[in-house]
């Protein structure tokens, strides 16, 4: 099924308030946050979607827009096809449901996304740091961190030697 | 009382309290593979949990992307994965072609998977003769790196390094193929592809090999997907899936070859030794995709034109290739100027590494040792 198709289904089962097309780059389904667990639940078990795999899920900072944006690729391994959801938070307050009851993977890649851009996933069960020390300070993916100074007393400026 | 297969003859003498051990496993330890550290909870030597324990090896490569510009970025796409850096430099050059509509030269695309196919050949003998050597056989590392030595040689030719290739560009390959250097590519299958049978007599049926994996760390197809598990790792779990065939891309549609899977010929289909089999078996296919690439290489140029200042139209990109940890997904969104606005990198390694938790319990500690092995995980791959 290509993303219109998807999309058709999607609308036919949750309206237009909750999910829109978006044609821009690559064609995606914007969800609406509050309903980001019921829509990947029924992308998971209707048996025609059948979207047993969350291959990718990033996040992307858009201070202009005033907003964060989520993105998973899905695959479906069974049915052999892909589709693109794209989620939209507010950047003050970057909250939205996990869905890792419904991909595992996601307990993971939600982890990365929380520790470099900030976004917090309610109901996850281990949203902690990974990859940055516990203690670090901010969300280095946010286009408007700036670089610390120093971590621990250590410089993160080098002189140069010349 | 039998524990993750094992049974276990649990003695509490005299009434005696017992008590769950944490050790500190790496990040510093041989078989970690870089620099991995698991915390360890343990009832005697069984495992209660190991938590993975990474980021120690987090170069904020996403964020240098957003500095450096497009073509700039090239040379750190190589320390995604070290052990596989053609097929990230691959992966780079292919997005970046799908964001700006580019066409690369068929010439190129030939380069492309005559690099590629070497190095994932290179990666998976250090993978099997590493896990030889993480379960206490030391030999097969040692001829399984032999022969990684003539790949290193040829494509060091090929790009003037040995590890860190940088020999990608957006739209096609930096250097053309040096000459004579197809016969001497072809002299090296000669050479190799039968001492893949000399690895399997010497390891693979080996009956302590086999006790070591078979049975060990089991995950079926549908695990293996809901915790996103790709490559061999996924084929292991007898899921017949890889992207070259099913999501083709490159020139791989022109190439004949098969996709191994595990079959549970030892143990139970998903463990230790079907994800390790695998990559031997795929050895033999890359083997063949490179003999039908070298007899039919094209004529032409290998690289197309590219400005300079590389701007990609407003969008964004999102492409799968295989490499030799399996389907890698690279993301990369345009706002039109010289630079990425954002760059991700979904690899095999990370995804590999939240299953360990699971599949930890329950199992002996020495075990441990070869279930992270099997998984090929590569440290600052999960990282980046």
């Amino acid at each position: 099924m290509d993303a219109a198709a998807i999309f058709e289904r999607l609308q036919a089962r949750f309206g237009d308030a909750v999910v829109t097309f978006d044609s821009g780059g690559e064609p995606a389904v914007r969800v609406n946050p509050s309903a980001i667990f019921q829509v990947c639940e029924y992308l998971k078990t209707d048996p025609a979607l059948g979207f047993d795999c969350l291959s990718n899920q990033s996040g992307v900072d858009y201070p202009k827009r005033n907003d964060i944006e989520v993105v998973y690729h899905l695959y479906s391994y069974r049915v052999r096809h892909a589709c693109v959801l794209k989620v939209s938070v507010a950047r003050d307050n970057p909250t939205m449901p996990s869905v890792w009851r419904v991909w595992k993977t996601a307990i993971w890649q939600e982890r990365e996304i929380f520790d470099l851009l900030g976004v917090v996933f309610e109901g996850h069960p281990d949203l902690r740091r990974i990859l940055l020390p516990e203690d670090w300070v901010g969300h280095p993916l946010r286009k408007d961190f700036v670089e610390p100074t120093e971590y621990h007393g250590i410089s993160t400026k080098r002189e140069s030697m010349l | 009382m039998s524990l993750g297969g094992y049974d276990v003859e649990v003695q509490r003498p005299g009434g005696l309290a017992t008590e769950e051990m944490t050790l500190n496993m790496g990040p510093q330890h041989p078989s970690t593979h870089g620099v991995l550290r698991f915390i360890v909870k343990a009832d005697g030597e069984v495992m209660r949990e190991a938590i993975p324990d990474v980021g120690y090896l987090h170069r904020s490569i996403e964020k240098i992307a957003e500095k450096v510009g497009y073509h700039g970025f090239m040379p750190y796409t190589d320390r995604v994965d070290y052990v596989a850096a053609m097929p990230c430099n691959q992966g780079w050059g292919m997005v970046c072609e799908k964001l700006a509509g580019i066409e690369v030269p068929r010439r190129a695309e030939y380069c492309r998977v005559i690099a590629v196919e070497l190095n994932r050949i290179a990666s998976h003998l250090l993978s099997v003769g590493s896990m030889g050597m993480d379960i206490g056989a030391y030999t097969p590392f040692t001829h399984a790196l032999r022969e990684r030595e003539y790949i290193n040689d040829l494509l060091e030719e090929l790009c003037g390094a040995r590890l860190t290739f940088n020999y990608m560009r957006i739209g096609g390959v930096a250097w053309d193929l040096p000459p004579d250097w197809v016969p001497k590519a072809v002299a090296f299958l000669d050479r190799f592809e039968p001492l893949i049978d000399e690895y399997n007599a010497l390891i693979s049926y080996n009956k302590i090999y086999v006790e070591r994996l078979a049975n060990v760390a089991v995950i079926s197809a549908a695990e293996a997907i809901d915790y996103n598990l790709v490559g061999p790792n996924l084929r292991g779990s007898g899921v017949k899936y890889d992207v070259r065939k099913d999501m083709p891309y490159s020139v791989y549609p022109e190439f004949e070859f098969d996709v191994p899977i595990g079959t549970g010929e030892v143990g139970t289909v998903g463990d230790c030794f079907d994800r390790y089999i695998v990559r031997i078996r795929e050895m033999n296919q890359s083997c063949r995709i490179l003999r039908q690439a070298l007899a039919g290489v094209p004529e032409g140029p290998v690289l197309t034109k590219v400005p300079r200042k590389f701007k990609p139209p407003v969008g964004d990109a999102y492409i799968r290739l295989e490499s030799a940890r399996g389907d890698m997904g690279w993301y990369c969104v345009s706002d039109g100027s010289e630079y990425p606005y954002r760059v991700k990198i979904r690899t095999g390694s990370f995804t590999a590494t939240s299953i360990i938790d699971k599949v930890s319990r329950g199992v002996m500690l020495a075990d441990l040792i070869a279930i992270v092995a099997s998984f090929d995980l590569v440290a600052p791959e999960i990282d980046r």
